[in-house]
């Protein structure tokens, strides 16, 4: 059995998998709970100023049948009065001490502020802090949560204001709505920040109720742009941890992957680009703590295939693997094959190729049954057919390269070799 | 062990003839279903289908909540797609080419699916389909007229009548719907719903059914040429075919057709049935016949087949029913000889067979062995088939092979101004079938009245 054991700046937690700081870790209720099923840790839900939320928060985009390939909501931070959250913060270290606590927050703009809430934390007895410079609805409005995030100036002093204060290990949480992380990540790096972690919830509007004409989450007649989450950020949030953990500042520092973390596998992915661990919530808000046992389970049967003994071992792995552009090597081909035996003929890869790519596979009438093949002239090598076949290992690329050398574009051009002959 | 009737109680009758393929409860039921098809493009499905229903298309449209679409998209190919939905045989049609066939994993659940829309838009009542006003100018508003309000005269009607031509259907019985309303198990379609259904393809307005007029009767086929541009036949097969054996003409034989009319015309408890009950055939009717008697309280039902299985003309799915319903059946025995007292059966002494030579069908033929075995029943039901309107036909010159008329690939007979489609001319198959008959026959009209 691999260890999947993790420590993240010095916390340490059975798993690598944390609760991120949500709704399912405000409370000690929920917490304990969460302990119990067999959660590394939680970042408590983020402590400041009192607020008001309101009725309703959520919504969601469903597709193809499925509930919740992304969330979106509308709630604020805690607003649940902050001496019962920090005496809840300590029974639940009391009664879990192997488990991470990490607390989450966002004070007003003043450095006071600021000093007295992490003194008031670090007396909890919380393992450390994660400033929310992410959150995008209500509290921008206010000057704080993505408000900061967005501007590196901003950042910086808060942090420094931060890092003035606080004992325990930080962790700042970046925002994605900005066209790159980098700004601001390299920002709270120098003004001392001990780590990073992303993506926070991207702005959006989930969709319109189309018999009121008002978009949701609904709030007597109106709506608000939400945080967006859950499994349709993934790919974003790995672009943006991927620009993170190859900047020569930024992967000075671990990082704590967030955005759309589901399975195990998503974990895994978000590892092999530099995140030293992982935090969920949309996963969990939708079916509940119990997710936790495949998200370890199959963790740890991957390692084991792979020969991977701890976390160490493959974290950053893939990071080098993703390069410029430019970089790409040019004599490198693949053509699509397609397993007759495994095809069961529904022409998706046929129609796809067809009306919106290349015109590279054959249609043999058959009845009931068309048979599809190839062109292995014609094919780019896309991926599209393979890409839309609803069966596993049927359509596969095979290499066909131009020729065995590597040569970049930029060599190509300093060549004058021939643009595309398709 | 009489033939008698009410053998069950109201409640008992309800239960046996209920919904044998329920629908589902939800729009988030169809969704689930809806949602796992592929959305394959130049489908196996939808080339399965007689009367090429977009399957895909309609499929995705319940997906996408567009429920009037999907009817539109089912009843454009399809006026009877509520009906086909129900009585299909699809497990050899659409959802038998399913290509999670191929992954052997269970097939859409196509003609659920087509249901749940159809029946939607038969009980909203929608409007799918707007009449071209009539033509007007030289020749003014054309007049057709249709024998036989069934799956092809109404699928006839559907696609005349959306071109502006008016249509006068003559049907011998008094409602409308052919073997659909008249000639299929109670617990596949009901005849309220048969009712319904004709009542939803006549609103497009433009067609008058005359109710209780038969052709060579109380019309003829000079009288409707005279007074009509075209005449479309769509009359079906009639006769049930006869075993041609000694004590047919016993009490207590009857034909399928006849039996299930009964059941379909008189009410469950107003039809007899016998304790043991023998049916001849395996094809569909047989099936619909044999079950129908066992749920009217029949004690022991044998199917009757000088085949083997393999050969039977019953879907899986159909002898499934039977053999759920507790009916025996005995392969490779054909009927001989009913035997009776005081004019009533008592015994069916059947011939013991085996495959000979393949015949004209591929199929291997039955071979009488010489033995025989003999089976004490009470009620014979006869489903070898039916047998065309041999003597109308001829009686009119129509050209013809053995009573089915003969037609040109533009559905016209030999008489100028007739065109035929439907189990007329193919002998009798699915009411799938008869439906893309009738709108290949009114293309063909169409195409002949064009000035």
């Amino acid at each position: 059995m691999a260890d999947i054991s993790s420590t993240f700046l010095g916390i340490s937690s059975p798993n690598p998998y944390w609760l991120a700081s949500a709704p399912p870790t405000d409370k000690k209720y929920n917490v304990l709970r969460a302990f119990e099923a067999g959660w590394g840790g939680v970042v408590w839900k983020t402590l400041g100023s009192q607020v008001k939320n309101v009725s309703s928060r959520y919504s969601a985009v469903d597709f193809g049948g499925q509930r919740v390939m992304g969330f979106n909501n509308i709630e604020l931070i805690s607003d649940r009065p902050l001496d019962i959250n920090l005496q809840e913060i300590a029974e639940c270290v009391r009664l879990f001490p192997d488990r991470a606590m990490i607390v989450s927050l966002m004070a007003d703009n003043d450095k006071k502020s600021w000093h007295e809430l992490i003194k008031k934390v670090e007396d909890t007895g919380a393992h450390g802090l994660e400033l929310n410079f992410g959150c995008p609805h209500g509290m921008t409005e206010r000057g704080m949560g993505a408000a900061v995030g967005q501007d590196p100036e901003i950042a910086c002093m808060v942090v420094e204001w931060v890092m003035e204060a606080a004992t325990l290990p930080v962790i700042t949480k970046l925002t994605p709505n900005v066209h790159s992380v980098v700004p601001t990540g390299r920002s709270v790096v120098k003004a001392g920040t001990n780590g990073l972690s992303l993506i926070n919830t991207i702005q959006s509007v989930t969709g319109i109720d189309l018999d009121t004409l008002v978009p949701n989450p609904y709030v007597a007649g109106k709506s608000v742009f939400g945080g967006y989450c859950g499994p349709a950020v993934k790919p974003i949030a790995l672009k943006m941890l991927t620009t993170i953990a190859q900047d020569e500042l930024t992967k000075k520092v671990p990082i704590s992957g967030i955005g759309g973390i589901s399975t195990w596998k998503d974990a895994v992915e978000f590892m092999l680009l530099g995140a030293s661990n992982v935090q969920v919530c949309t996963a969990a808000m939708k079916h509940g703590f119990r997710i936790i046992e495949d998200l370890c389970e199959g963790l740890n049967n991957w390692m084991d295939e792979k020969g991977f003994a701890t976390l160490d071992d493959f974290i950053g792995k893939s990071v080098p693997t993703i390069t410029h552009w430019e970089d790409l090597d040019i004599n490198y081909h693949h053509i699509a094959k397609i397993n007759q035996d495994k095809c069961i003929h529904c022409g998706l890869c046929y129609i796809a190729c067809e009306d919106t790519s290349h015109q590279s596979i054959n249609l043999t009438y058959g009845k009931p049954y068309n048979t599809y093949t190839i062109k292995e002239q014609e094919c780019v090598g896309c991926n599209l057919c393979q890409l839309v076949c609803p069966v596993d290992d049927c359509i596969t690329m095979e290499e066909h390269r131009v020729a065995p050398e590597y040569l970049n574009w930029v060599e190509w051009q300093k060549r004058g070799l021939p643009l595309n002959d398709h | 062990m009489p033939v008698k009737n009410n053998r069950l109680t109201n409640e008992q009758y309800e239960a046996s003839f209920s919904d044998i393929h329920p629908p589902y409860e939800s729009i988030t039921a169809a969704k689930v279903d809806a949602n796992r098809c592929l959305f394959c493009y130049d489908a196996p499905c939808m080339k399965s289908c007689p009367t090429s229903i977009d399957v895909p298309k309609f499929i995705k449209q319940i997906a996408t909540e567009n429920i009037k679409g999907s009817a539109k998209t089912i009843f454009s190919s399809n006026i009877m797609g509520a009906g086909c939905s129900k009585v299909c045989p699809v497990e050899k049609l659409c959802e038998g080419a399913c290509v999670y066939n191929l992954l052997e994993e269970e097939p859409i659940p196509i003609a659920k699916l087509q249901r749940y829309s159809t029946e939607m838009a038969m009980k909203e009542k929608w409007q799918l389909f707007e009449r071209k006003p009539s033509p007007s100018g030289a020749g003014g508003v054309r007049r057709v007229a249709i024998v036989g309000a069934g799956p092809a005269g109404l699928s006839c009607a559907h696609v005349l009548s959306r071109e502006g031509i008016d249509v006068t259907i003559y049907e011998k019985e008094s409602k409308g719907g052919g073997l659909m309303t008249y000639g299929i198990a109670a617990y596949k379609v009901t005849p309220q719903f048969c009712e319904d259904e004709v009542n939803y393809i006549l609103s497009i307005g433009g067609i008058e059914i005359r109710y209780n007029q038969e052709l060579g009767k109380d019309i003829t086929l000079s009288q409707l040429k005279k007074e009509y541009d075209a005449v479309y036949l769509g009359i079906g097969v009639g006769v049930a075919r006869q075993l041609d054996i000694p004590g047919e003409k016993l009490e207590g034989v009857t034909d399928a057709i006849r039996f299930i009319y009964d059941i379909r015309t008189k009410g469950y408890p107003a039809v007899p049935v016998g304790d043991k009950v023998a049916v001849i055939g395996m094809g569909m009717t047989a099936i619909d016949a044999a079950t129908q008697a066992k749920r009217l309280g029949a004690k022991e039902v044998t199917l009757v087949y000088r085949r083997t299985e393999a050969e039977k003309p019953c879907t899986d799915v159909e002898l499934d029913i039977a053999r759920t319903d507790g009916c025996g059946i005995i392969w490779l025995a054909a009927p001989k000889k009913i035997k009776g007292t005081q004019g009533k059966v008592k015994q069916l002494v059947c011939s013991v067979m085996k495959l000979g030579e393949p015949d004209a069908s591929g199929r291997r033929s039955p071979v009488d062995t010489g033995e025989t075995f003999t089976l004490d029943v009470d009620m014979v039901i006869k489903a070898a088939g039916q047998v065309p309107f041999e003597k109308l036909v001829k009686k009119y010159n129509l050209d013809n092979k053995n009573g089915k008329i003969v037609i040109n690939e533009n559905c016209a007979t030999n008489i100028k101004g007739v065109f035929a489609g439907g189990d007329a001319v193919n002998g009798g198959k699915e009411v799938v079938d008869a439906v893309q008959a009738g709108k290949d026959g009114a293309r063909a009209i169409l195409k002949y009245l064009a000035p």
